[in-house]
C-alpha cells in the first residue's frame, strides 16, 4: 500500500491507555511524540509508529501524538485509523 | 461453557486490555451500538490490533459487527475473521437470509486466510419482531450458526412496547427463541438486564431465564458477571447428582443391566445427557475432580 | 485572664520565633487549609529565614511554600506525606537540605522521644475558646478530628492555636486542653471544608478496579480473620473503598461482629459502624464531610492522637491490634517494598502517611493496585524508594493475579487458604512479567546525583533516600 498525506485528521483520545494522533499532510516526515511513559517507552513508540509509517507506505507528512501510555497495539492501530482518515491511496 | 457473556466497547482501549478479566466466559467486542458511526474505523482498527497482541486467556472471544443493512459489516469482517475469533455476532438478524449473506462472506474470507470451513461460527442477536417470527429458520439456516441471542432493547422499540424490569413484554420472544433453538440443537442467550446496580433484580432476572432454558445471559455491566455465572452454574446438588447417575450408569454396564434406576426414578437418556452436561461444566469451572473418567 | 492574641503576628513575636527555628502544622483541612500559608505569608513579611517547616503533610494548596523556599524563608521541610506540586519542585532540587519523610506513627513518636523538637506549633483549630482548649468536631470549618496535631500540642516549645470560631470558655467536649496552649488566635477563615474531601473518597466504578476489590474481600474471607472482633483499615482509593464495601456485605451476611475500624475515616466506615459492622473507629483523620457529622454525634466514633493510632512511642497503639489493612502502591518490587513516595519517573508525588505503620501492625496487609497503570508495570525489580519495607507486606492484589510474601517461611498457611478458595495466586515475579507482557519492559529511570529527600523509618532508622529527578 502506498498513502499519501493528503489532509490532516486526527484518531484516539487522551483517556489514560490511549494515545491521541493527528496527522497533517508535510513536505518530509515528520514525527512528534509526547508521553507520559516517554522515559520508560520512547524507542517502542518510535518504533511501533515507523512499523505502521511503512506497512502504509507514508513517506511523508507530520504524525504527532499525545500519549497516555497507550501499549503498542492500541499506538498502531491510533496512528493507522489517523493515517487512513488523513489520506488516500497514491 | 459459556454461562455469561460480557460486552466491552470496541473503542476503549483500557477495557479492551483487560476484557479477560472481568470473570465472564465470553466477551463480546461491540463494534456496533457502543461505537459511533464517526469512530467505526477506529474501533475496527483498535479490536483488530487488540485480537493481534492480546491473550485473552481463558475466554471466548466473540466481536459484534455491524448490521448487514449498514455499509460497514464487510470492512468489519475483513479486518476481524483474519484473527479467527470464536464467533461472529450479526445483529439485527431478521430472517434466514441475512444469516447466509453474513456465512457466505466469512466462508470466502476463511477461504483465502486458508482456515477450516466453518471456523468462526455465528450467533444471530434476534432484536426484531420478524427476528423473533423467524427464529426457527434463523438457527437453521447455516451451519455456522452456534447459539442464538435475544435482544431486549431494541425489540421491544420495534414491538412498540416499554421495556419493564419484570420483562413480560419479551416473555413470548424468550420462549419461541428457546424452543425454536433448542429445536435445531443450538445454545440461547438472554438479553442483558440493564440496570446495573441492581443486582438482586439482576439474580431474579437470571434465574426466571434460566428456568425457561436459556443457556446463559450476555451483561452490560462486568457487575452482572458474576451473578449470571453463578445462576448458569450446576448447583453441589445438581454435580452430586450427576456423578451419581454416572457412577450407577457404570455399575449397571459392568454387571450388564440394562435398564437401572437411581433413587426410585429410571435413569433415561436424556438424565444422562443431562448429567453429562452438568459434568463438563463442572470440569470448565473447577478443573475436573478425581472421580471423572 | 486570656491567651487571644490580637494577629498571627503577634503570636508569632510572643512566642519568639528566630531564624533556623522549626515550626508545625497538622493537614486535617487538608487540600482546603488555609493556615500554612498564612503563617508563612506572615513570617516571610515579618523578614525571618532559614525555618523548618514540620508539617503532617503538604497539599497542592501549599504550593505558595515554593516561593517561602525560593526566597530563602524556609531551608527544610519535614513531613510524611507531599503532594505532586510541591512535590515536582522538590524533586527537582529546589532546596539544599533533603525533605525529612517520616509516617504519621514516626512524626508523632520522634516528637516525644525529642528526636524531633518544634520550636512553636501551629494549630488549626475549627473551633476554640480563648484560653486555647480547642476541636475540629464543630465550628463552620469542622473537620472532624485533629488527631496529628496532639503530639504537635504536647511537645511542641510553644503553641499556638488559630481558629474562626472564637467561643466562651470552657469549650465543652474539646479535643486538645488548654494546658499546651500558649497563645489563640481569630481569624476569618481557617480552611475551605470542601477541601477535606480528596477526589479519592469514591467507591471505583471501573470494572478494573472492582475486580481487584473482589478479589481482595475474598482474600480476607479467606485469611480466616473475618470473624467476630475483626479490626480493619482502609484508605481512601477507589479500588480499597469498593473493597470495603465488599467486606461490610460480607460482615452483614454472615453476622460478623466486628471489633474497631481505623485511620484516616471515610463515609463507608461510618456506614460500617453505624450498620453494626464495628463497635467503634478509632478516627486519626477525617477523609469526608460525613465522617465529620459521625465524629461529631457518636460517641462511638472516638478521635485518636497519632500516637494511638500508630506510633512506637507509646506503650501500644491501635495498629498493633489491627487484622486486616488495605493499602495501595505506585510500585511494588520482586522483594514486596512498596514505593509511595513518588511517581515511576522519580518525582515526589504523596509518602507514607501510615502506610508503613499499619503495614507494620496488622495481621494480614494486602496492597491492592492494577498490573499496569498507563503502560507502566506496578511490579518492578527495584522500586525507586522504598516506603514499606517488604518483610511488612503480605499479599498483592492485581486483576490478574495475587502474590503472597512468602519470605523467610511467613505466610505459607495463608498462601494455601487462597489457593484452596481458588483464588489466582501467583509468584510476584509471575505479576511482574505478566504486566512486563501486556504494557512492554520499561527502560530504568536514571535519577539525578543530590539526595533531595531521606524517609526515615517509623523506628526512627533511615529507610531510604530519595534523589533529584534528571
Amino acid at each position: 500500500m502506498n498513502m499519501k498525506i493528503t489532509t490532516s485528521a486526527v484518531a484516539g483520545t487522551l483517556e489514560s491507555s490511549d494515545v491521541y494522533v493527528k496527522v497533517e499532510p508535510c513536505d518530509k516526515l515528520e514525527i512528534e511524540i509526547e508521553s507520559v511513559v516517554y522515559n520508560q517507552f520512547a524507542e517502542e513508540i518510535k518504533k511501533s509508529i515507523m512499523e505502521v509509517v511503512e506497512e502504509l507506505g507514508v513517506d511523508s507528512g507530520k504524525i504527532s501524538i499525545n500519549d497516555k501510555g497507550a501499549i503498542d497495539c492500541v499506538i498502531k492501530a491510533r496512528v493507522e485509523t489517523a493515517i487512513k482518515r488523513a489520506g488516500g491511496e497514491n | 461453557m459459556r454461562r455469561s457473556m460480557l460486552f466491552i466497547p470496541g473503542n476503549t482501549p483500557n477495557l479492551l486490555m483487560n476484557g479477560d478479566v472481568l470473570g465472564a466466559d465470553s466477551i463480546i467486542l461491540d463494534l456496533e451500538d457502543a461505537v459511533s458511526p464517526a469512530e467505526k474505523d477506529s474501533a475496527r482498527i483498535l479490536v483488530r490490533n487488540a485480537l493481534k497482541s492480546l491473550h485473552y486467556k481463558g475466554c471466548e472471544i466473540i466481536i459484534r459487527i455491524n448490521p448487514v443493512e449498514t455499509d460497514y459489516w464487510t470492512h468489519d469482517l475483513d479486518e476481524i475473521i483474519p484473527l479467527k475469533p470464536n464467533m461472529i455476532m450479526p445483529p439485527k438478524v431478521s430472517c434466514a437470509q441475512d444469516v447466509k449473506t453474513v456465512s457466505e462472506y466469512i466462508a470466502k474470507l476463511e477461504e483465502k486466510c486458508g482456515f477450516e470451513k466453518n471456523t468462526v461460527k455465528l450467533i444471530p442477536l434476534i432484536e426484531t419482531a420478524m427476528g423473533v417470527e423467524n427464529a426457527f429458520q434463523i438457527a437453521s439456516a447455516d451451519e455456522r450458526v452456534a447459539a442464538l441471542f435475544l435482544g431486549g432493547e431494541d425489540l421491544t422499540a420495534d414491538l412498540r412496547c416499554k421495556r419493564t424490569k419484570e420483562g413480560n413484554e419479551i416473555f413470548y420472544a424468550r420462549t419461541r427463541l428457546v424452543c425454536a433453538a433448542r429445536a435445531c440443537g443450538v445454545d440461547v442467550y438472554d438479553t442483558p438486564f440493564t440496570d446495573v446496580d441492581d443486582i438482586d433484580g439482576l439474580y431474579t432476572d437470571a434465574q426466571f431465564a434460566k428456568s425457561l432454558g436459556f443457556s446463559g445471559k450476555a451483561s452490560i455491566s462486568p457487575r452482572h458477571v458474576e451473578g449470571i455465572n453463578e445462576v448458569f452454574s450446576p448447583t453441589q446438588a445438581e454435580i452430586d447428582y450427576a456423578h451419581e447417575v454416572m457412577e450407577t450408569i457404570r455399575i449397571a454396564k459392568e454387571q450388564g443391566k440394562g435398564v437401572v434406576s437411581l433413587r426410585g426414578k429410571m435413569i433415561d437418556a436424556p438424565i444422562v445427557e443431562r448429567a453429562r452436561q452438568v459434568i463438563e461444566m463442572e470440569k470448565a469451572m473447577f478443573g475436573g475432580t478425581e472421580d471423572d473418567e | 485572664m486570656s491567651k487571644l492574641v490580637a494577629s498571627i503576628k503577634e503570636a508569632i513575636e510572643q512566642c519568639g520565633l528566630k531564624d533556623g527555628m522549626t515550626i508545625s502544622f497538622h493537614h486535617h483541612m487538608r487540600n482546603g487549609d488555609y493556615v500554612l500559608n498564612m503563617v508563612l505569608d506572615q513570617i516571610a513579611k515579618m523578614g525571618f529565614k532559614n525555618l523548618t517547616v514540620n508539617a503532617s503533610s503538604i497539599f497542592d494548596v501549599h504550593e505558595p511554600i515554593i516561593e517561602h523556599i525560593k526566597n530563602g524563608v524556609v531551608t527544610g521541610i519535614e513531613c510524611n506525606y507531599m503532594g505532586a506540586k510541591v512535590g515536582k519542585a522538590i524533586s527537582e532540587g529546589i532546596m539544599d537540605k533533603p525533605v525529612v519523610f517520616r509516617s504519621h506513627g514516626g512524626r508523632a513518636s520522634d516528637m516525644e522521644k525529642g528526636t524531633s523538637v518544634i520550636d512553636i506549633a501551629f494549630i488549626a483549630a475549627p473551633t476554640s475558646d480563648d484560653m486555647g482548649n480547642c476541636t475540629g468536631k464543630v465550628g463552620k470549618s469542622a473537620c472532624g478530628s485533629i488527631g496529628y496535631a496532639f503530639a504537635d500540642a504536647m511537645n511542641a516549645k510553644k503553641v499556638v492555636v488559630i481558629t474562626d470560631n472564637l467561643v466562651e470558655y470552657p469549650l465543652v467536649d474539646f479535643s486538645i486542653p488548654e494546658v499546651y496552649v500558649d497563645c489563640v488566635v481569630a481569624v476569618d477563615q481557617i480552611g475551605d471544608p470542601a477541601g477535606i474531601v480528596s477526589g479519592t473518597t469514591k467507591i471505583t466504578r471501573d470494572p478494573v478496579g472492582l475486580k481487584m476489590a473482589s478479589y481482595a474481600a475474598k482474600v480476607i474471607e479467606a485469611s480466616g480473620l473475618l470473624k467476630d472482633g475483626f479490626s480493619f483499615q482502609t484508605g481512601a482509593g477507589g479500588a480499597t473503598l469498593a473493597t470495603a464495601k465488599y467486606v461490610k456485605e460480607m460482615m452483614l451476611e454472615k453476622g460478623i461482629q466486628g471489633s474497631y475500624g481505623m485511620g484516616g475515616i471515610t463515609g463507608y466506615m461510618v456506614d460500617m459502624l453505624q450498620e453494626g459492622c464495628f463497635k467503634a473507629l478509632l478516627d486519626v483523620q477525617c477523609f469526608d464531610l460525613k465522617a465529620v457529622e459521625s465524629i461529631r454525634t457518636n460517641p462511638k466514633h472516638m478521635e485518636v492522637s497519632a500516637t494511638q493510632y500508630a506510633g512506637v512511642s507509646g506503650k501500644s497503639a491501635g495498629v498493633d491490634n489491627l487484622d486486616v489493612v488495605l493499602l495501595g502502591a505506585t510500585q511494588v518490587d520482586l522483594d514486596f517494598n512498596v514505593n509511595v513516595h513518588t511517581d515511576s519517573n522519580g518525582y515526589i508525588m504523596g509518602g507514607s502517611g501510615g502506610h508503613c505503620d499499619t503495614a507494620a501492625g496488622a495481621k494480614l496487609a494486602i496492597i491492592i493496585a492494577p498490573l499496569t497503570r498507563a503502560r507502566l508495570p506496578l511490579v518492578v525489580d527495584r522500586c525507586l524508594c522504598i516506603s514499606t519495607p517488604g518483610k511488612t507486606v503480605d499479599v498483592v492484589v492485581t486483576q490478574r493475579g495475587i502474590a503472597v510474601n512468602t519470605a523467610g517461611g511467613k505466610n505459607q498457611e495463608l498462601k494455601q487458604k487462597l489457593i484452596d478458595a481458588k483464588l489466582p495466586v501467583v509468584e510476584i515475579a509471575d505479576l511482574k512479567r505478566m504486566g512486563e507482557e501486556l504494557a512492554g519492559v520499561p527502560k530504568p529511570i536514571k535519577m539525578g546525583d543530590k539526595v533531595v529527600a531521606k524517609v526515615i523509618y517509623r523506628d526512627g532508622t533511615l529507610l531510604d533516600e530519595i534523589h533529584s529527578v534528571k
